[in-house]
């Protein structure tokens, strides 16, 4: 269970043309938020399959969120709806076999930079407080990878 | 054929149904071509040959081991892990042993749980004074032992050293008997190859396939106790959740035939490493619906989502380490 110097790992996949900018956005106006996150840049949200949300968890992610553009913003046009097809169901799944809070998927814009921080946060400080994915390293065996 | 020079064949089960074991039988004339260049030492269910039989070969001694059920006891391990020893090639028959298959299920709950709804609180069971099974018993006659009940369902892979797997709930008479050819032809492909089935999806060998349509777009699925599907119209195409689409092909699309969706026994195509994350995949990608609500409400009708596309592959898949199994 969680320990006050479980410092937990969160994989981001982020679109490259809104998400993604709104990381960069955060990072260049120096937004601090939490180290915790891993930003993996794709070109769209919906390159993201269940098999790579899955491996992210079992190769030891303890939550993953997964990033796009707003509803009806998609560069691709219809990207992120497959992309919400996707989660939908994913999330389903999860939820079954107890893990439908280590996932999320969530919108942002280019210009969100602030609001990406801001989440970022809140939703560390959730995986905190919940459970050490069981292939997590603990900080005794030399905490984040 | 001199019985000395033919290939040595040891058949086993472990958690399965005795459907493998039937498919072996549902060679028919064909059983008896392979019985001519074939010597069976060891077949629990059909042959009176004991354990120590398969002792006291040399290790090596057998050619080829077709084993079929998932591991599930302690007794299954040793036998599994002495075939191994005593076996040049060990070959995982049926999605049971390939995958984990239906049984595999049962890692959605824990151990205590499985046992107390089996033996106590099912509703056809009737143990008035709670007996639950022990391993080891005593009685007037001495003491009794009884195989352990493992914490999960493993795959055969898990617990031994697979060289090939035969695919299938059941494997088909017809994908069987391609597979021993192969055995038996001397030219074996590269360890951990799927023998007997195809390269291919069902969607390809399906029959109804040139009437599926170019673009699926399913507003709500339907489930085929529900309504008679037209046996001239892809399944999909009328609602129901095939996964032909994303399953090895070999079967002919038996269940096709029989207007029954594929529920994806024959396991991932090559290079998949998650049959059911694929599943999921293909099915959100043929949703035709805007937001989560519409896209729950087509999912409506599919009850059991990890049941569906986990069916035959949850102690294989990704999941397998991460389940918070259930206690009910």
């Amino acid at each position: 269970m969680s320990k006050p110097d479980f410092e937990p790992k969160i994989i981001v996949f982020a679109c490259n043309w809104c998400s993604y900018a709104a990381m960069d956005l955060a990072g260049t106006s120096r937004t601090q938020y939490p180290h915790n996150v891993r930003i993996v840049r794709v070109m769209c949200s919906s390159r993201v399959t269940p098999e790579m949300v899955l491996t992210a968890l079992a190769e030891g992610a303890d939550a993953v969120l997964i990033t796009g553009c707003h509803p009806g913003d998609c560069h691709y046009l219809v990207g992120n709806y497959k992309t919400l097809a996707r989660y939908t169901l994913l999330k389903k799944v999860l939820d079954e076999v107890g893990l439908g809070d280590r996932v999320r998927l969530e919108w942002f814009s280019a210009g969100e930079g602030e609001r990406f921080a801001q989440y970022v946060r809140s939703f560390v400080e959730e995986v905190k407080k919940g459970a050490l994915s069981p292939k997590s390293s603990t900080p005794e065996e030399g905490g984040l990878r | 054929m001199n019985p000395q020079t033919k290939v040595k064949i040891a058949f086993y089960w472990n958690a399965s149904c005795g459907g493998c074991e039937e498919a072996i039988v549902d060679l028919g004339e064909d059983l008896f071509k392979v019985l001519e260049v074939v010597d069976i030492v060891f077949w629990p269910v059909a042959l009176d040959f004991k354990l120590e039989d398969v002792e006291k070969l040399p290790d090596g001694g057998i050619d080829v081991a077709i084993i079929n059920g998932g591991i599930r006891f302690s007794e299954h391990e040793k036998v599994v892990k002495l075939l191994r020893r005593k076996s040049k090639i060990v070959v995982a028959y049926g999605s049971c042993a390939h995958l984990g298959g239906i049984p595999g299920l049962a890692n959605l709950w824990s151990k205590a749980t499985i046992m107390d709804y089996v033996y106590l609180r099912a509703p056809s069971v009737v143990n008035e004074s709670n007996v639950l099974p022990k391993e080891v018993v005593q009685t007037d006659v001495g003491e009794l032992e009884l195989p352990a009940f493992l914490d999960v369902l493993k795959p055969l892979n898990r617990v031994i050293d697979v060289d090939y797997y035969v695919p299938g709930c059941p494997p088909t008479p017809n994908v069987t008997l391609k597979a021993i050819e192969t055995l038996l032809s001397g030219k074996l492909p590269q360890k951990g190859a799927v023998l007997g089935a195809d390269v291919r999806a069902v969607c390809d060998t399906c029959p109804l396939n040139e009437t599926k349509p170019e673009k699926l777009a399913i507003k709500e699925f339907r489930r085929p106790h529900a309504f008679i599907p037209d046996p001239k119209k892809c399944l999909l195409a009328q609602g129901l959740l095939c996964l032909g689409p994303v399953t090895r092909g070999g079967c002919e699309a038996s269940c096709v035939k029989a207007n029954m969706p594929c529920t994806g026994c024959f396991g991932p195509l090559d290079n998949v490493i998650d049959f059911g994350a694929r599943a999921l995949s293909f099915i959100a990608s043929i949703i035709d619906q805007k937001d989560e609500e519409g896209i729950r409400k087509a999912l409506g009708p599919v009850v059991d989502l990890v049941g569906q596309v986990y069916k035959f592959s949850l102690p294989s898949g990704l999941l397998k380490d991460l389940i918070k199994r259930k206690e009910v």
